[in-house]
């Protein structure tokens, strides 16, 4: 089986160069026959990969420690669960996993792309195939995750004991899909500009990869975030690391790339610049690709790396940055430019959205690469973290966020500021009563908190009110506006559900930032100690054992007003023998929004132990906010495909116009 | 106003936002980056009083001395030159002695190193890249592949 598995790899390295050559030369000969190759070879390089994940992934399941890569990261008595995610837990898998989801993309188009123009669909695939070989070579010939290790060791390493948790078995596969899935836009971009013809039919059809890629890509981030949170320990939800950036840069610049997708499907404006923006995206997730795989970085991504692969990296990393810029430099003055339009305006403040998050990511790009600039430069090694992206992101992003709900109540071309000011004066009102409660209830709260607070809830009335506004909510009877409301277009959701997610994360930020109470002390059993008004009585530590780890468990009981126990908590202290590896075990207790959070430190040996308290107030929101933004992704994606898939269906029906706010 | 005069104000506007955004970029990097420094290198340094350093090296051997509740005081040393460092807090789950650390902090008025945090990355040989890289310049420890 392993060895079919690395045969069906070597199979999908041979196809993948023939669908970068045969679709493209086909193209460009106009003969149909070189073009049709494109979408049954990507189909079946899918199926090879598919067959050689599999192959791992029963290496896995069966503790095949024959398998050198099996050998360095499982062990015959981890959980079954942590067996199959062990799989992309490791170097080798992960980019097996990165290649999987690249050729399932590629397939999507193959079988979805039956409404695109010919030529453009055969130059897509073919610049798919370009990213496909360039991956499969790095694979096959640094990173083989099939090498045999003869003679068999009984027993095997374990996978690092941080890694083995159910965060892990989702994250790494959600953030491939949101990386790799700008391939596409990518692919879209640079066939545009081998074709030379760009209009806002592209825009349409570069959409919904964008938005897929985009709502796969925020619930990755979103769930290492969490993991980090709970896993670690730290009680952090964000740190600045530069592998947690190497994710954001994409988001941030996906995010720039869907809005201005919007102007150039909607006005046709803006098409070099969306061209530009799509090749950036994928670009910025080819470099966090490399930071992480790379091993320039020190972190949790960074499993033992050694130099070749950095240098293979890096070469794919000038290739497809450089080649496509490149191009874009050769090409993109011969594209026609859009229609025009007034600065204030719905294109208008769509240009601002981009001019302010294409600059936060590149605050982001220079304080990630800044130290390793340096260190290249000068043997001096210094390190940028939370300081430097509170000066620098900071003031960029919050003005931002300040102007967010004025953007889909302007007009397109033209649009009246003060006519979407006076629209938004109850959110603004609800904005202003929450700064002020926050001011006068909230003991020690900060001008800067309730600022804070104030524009959270600024994001999330304002999008409430674009809902209202357009559905007619006040202006016309209660069952004309609701027949209004089911009748929007799922865009409109869409915007209004990310826009009030944004709005969340903001409030949760805020509030465990501004008023989380913290508390480290040292317990014995049976003492009891006040956090943020509630009780806590530590029982004492309790040793258990757990599969393939031991782990000594401190219980916490949280004690009710009438002193009486009302919940247990428990945090553990773990250690993992097969790879000498302590780990903490956070003890969490959610109350509606807010956690209280519990990490143990050192024991005496009279049982006492060092502990660490945390009160998190609305904790939560912090990642509500993005399963908002990927319901509102999601649903944008709905109405997408309802235009893209169905053309003559709409024309039939004729186009659902609903009372826009003009 | 002219089109074309309009456009120059638009224009305009988005490079003072831009020269606005990189000069805080770069005022930024220059206060709030922190150097690391080894317990031998900081003899040369000029630091200013109150300036955050990171600062890297082994747990010394011996020298973890617990201290009312959660107060602990440990030497950095690169087995040359040794640093005393002081630190309230919970200790990460790979702090040992013999194993490396990154501290951040200022230096007290005593000499002594007063950390706000203290770092074991998650690195199996307990090693964080920083200090891996200066102690094999110094040839003081050597990566062992297991």
């Amino acid at each position: 089986m392993v060895e079919i598995g690395h045969f069906a790899l070597i199979l999908a390295l041979v196809l993948s160069v023939v669908q970068s050559i045969v679709p493209m030369v086909g193209a460009r000969t106009g003969d149909a026959r070189l073009m049709a190759v494109g979408g049954p070879v990507a189909v079946t390089a899918l199926a090879l990969i598919a067959l050689s994940f599999t192959a791992l992934t029963m290496a896995y399941v069966l503790s095949d420690f024959s398998v050198v890569n099996v050998w360095e990261n499982s062990h015959s008595l981890k959980p079954m669960l942590f067996k199959i995610t062990g799989t992309w837990g490791n170097h080798e898998g992960s980019m097996l996993l990165w290649i999987l989801i690249l050729s399932f993309f590629s397939a999507m188009v193959a079988l979805f792309g039956g409404n695109l123009p010919a030529t453009l669909r055969a130059n897509v695939l073919a610049v798919q195939g370009w990213i496909a070989t360039a991956f499969l070579l790095f694979i096959v010939i640094t990173s083989n995750p099939f090498t045999r290790l003869i003679p068999a060791p009984i027993e095997g390493r374990d996978l690092n004991p941080i890694l083995q948790d159910i965060g892990l078995a989702v994250h790494p596969p959600l953030l491939y899909l949101g990386y790799v899935g700008f391939s596409v836009c990518f692919s879209f971009a640079v066939a545009a500009l081998i074709e030379g013809r760009i209009d806002a039919a592209w825009a349409r059809w570069v959409r919904p990869w964008t938005l897929a890629a985009w709502v796969f890509l925020t619930g990755g981030i979103a769930m290492g975030s969490y993991w980090a949170y709970y896993e670690l320990g730290w009680g952090g939800f964000w740190f600045w690391d530069p592998v947690e950036n190497a994710s954001f840069m994409p988001w941030l610049a996906g995010t720039a790339l869907l809005h201005s997708a919007i102007v150039m499907e909607k006005r046709s404006a803006l098409k070099i610049w969306t061209l530009l923006l799509a090749i950036l995206t994928f670009s910025l997730s080819l470099l966090g690709t490399f930071l992480v795989r790379s091993g320039v970085l020190t972190s949790v991504h960074a499993f033992a790396s050694d130099p070749s692969r950095g240098v293979f990296i890096l070469a794919i990393l000038t290739f497809f940055i450089g080649g496509s810029l490149t191009l874009f430099a050769l090409r993109a003055s011969s594209l026609t430019a859009g229609g025009l339009f007034h600065p204030i305006s719905r294109e208008g403040s769509l240009v601002l959205n981009n001019l302010f998050l294409t600059t936060a990511t590149a605050t982001v790009l220079i304080g990630t690469l800044y130290p390793l600039v340096v260190e290249a430069v000068s043997a001096e090694k210094i390190s940028v973290g939370e300081p430097f992206f509170n000066l620098t992101f900071g003031p960029v992003m919050l003005p931002l966020l300040a102007i967010v709900p004025f953007g889909p109540l302007l007009a397109w071309k033209r649009g009246d500021v003060f006519a979407v000011a006076q629209r938004l004066m109850f959110a603004f009102g609800g904005a202003l009563l929450v700064v002020l409660a926050t001011l006068l209830f909230i003991d020690g709260a900060s001008v800067f908190a309730a600022l804070g607070a104030g524009l959270g809830t600024w994001l999330v009335l304002g999008a409430l009110t674009d809902l209202a506004l357009k559905s007619g909510i006040g202006s016309v009877t209660s069952a004309v506006a609701l027949r209004r409301f089911i009748g929007l277009p799922r865009s409109v959701f869409g915007t209004a559900l990310a826009h009030l997610g944004l709005g969340l994360t903001l409030i949760g930020i805020v509030g465990v930032v501004a008023f989380q109470s913290e508390e480290i002390l040292v317990m014995k059993p049976g003492q009891t100690v006040e956090i943020a008004g509630k009780s806590l009585r530590f029982e004492g530590l309790q040793p258990t054992r757990g599969p393939n780890y031991t782990e000594d468990q401190g219980r916490f009981w949280l004690l009710g007003a009438d002193g009486k126990p009302v919940a247990q908590i428990v945090s553990a202290k773990r250690f993992y023998p097969a790879r000498q590896f302590p780990t903490t075990e956070a003890g969490i207790k959610t109350m509606w929004l807010s956690q209280l959070y519990i990490s143990l430190g050192d024991s005496t040996p009279e049982g006492a132990v060092v502990v660490r308290l945390w009160w998190k107030p609305l904790v939560l929101l912090i990642w509500l906010g993005p399963l908002f933004m990927m319901a509102g992704g999601f649903v944008s994606l709905m109405d997408r495909r309802l235009r893209v898939g169905a053309p003559a269906r709409r024309k039939s029906a004729g186009p659902v116009k609903v009372g826009v706010a003009s | 106003m002219t089109r074309k005069q309009k456009r120059l104000s638009v224009i305009a506007g988005a490079l003072a936002f831009l020269g606005a955004a990189t000069a805080l970029t770069f005022y930024a990097l220059g206060q709030k980056a922190s150097y690391f420094y080894m317990p031998g290198d900081l003899q040369a340094a000029t630091l200013e009083s109150g300036q955050r350093i990171r600062l890297g090296g082994l747990v010394e051997n011996g020298s973890i001395i617990r201290g009312q509740g959660t107060e602990v005081a440990f030497g950095v040393t690169d087995s040359q030159e040794t640093v005393k460092v002081r630190y309230t807090g919970l200790l990460p789950d790979l702090f040992r002695e013999g194993q490396g650390v990154i501290t951040e902090g200022t230096f007290g008025p005593d000499g002594v190193f007063v950390a706000d945090s203290v770092l074991a990355k998650h690195d199996e040989n307990y090693m964080p890249k920083e200090v891996a890289d200066s102690l094999k310049e110094k040839g003081v420890w050597q990566e062992t592949k297991q």
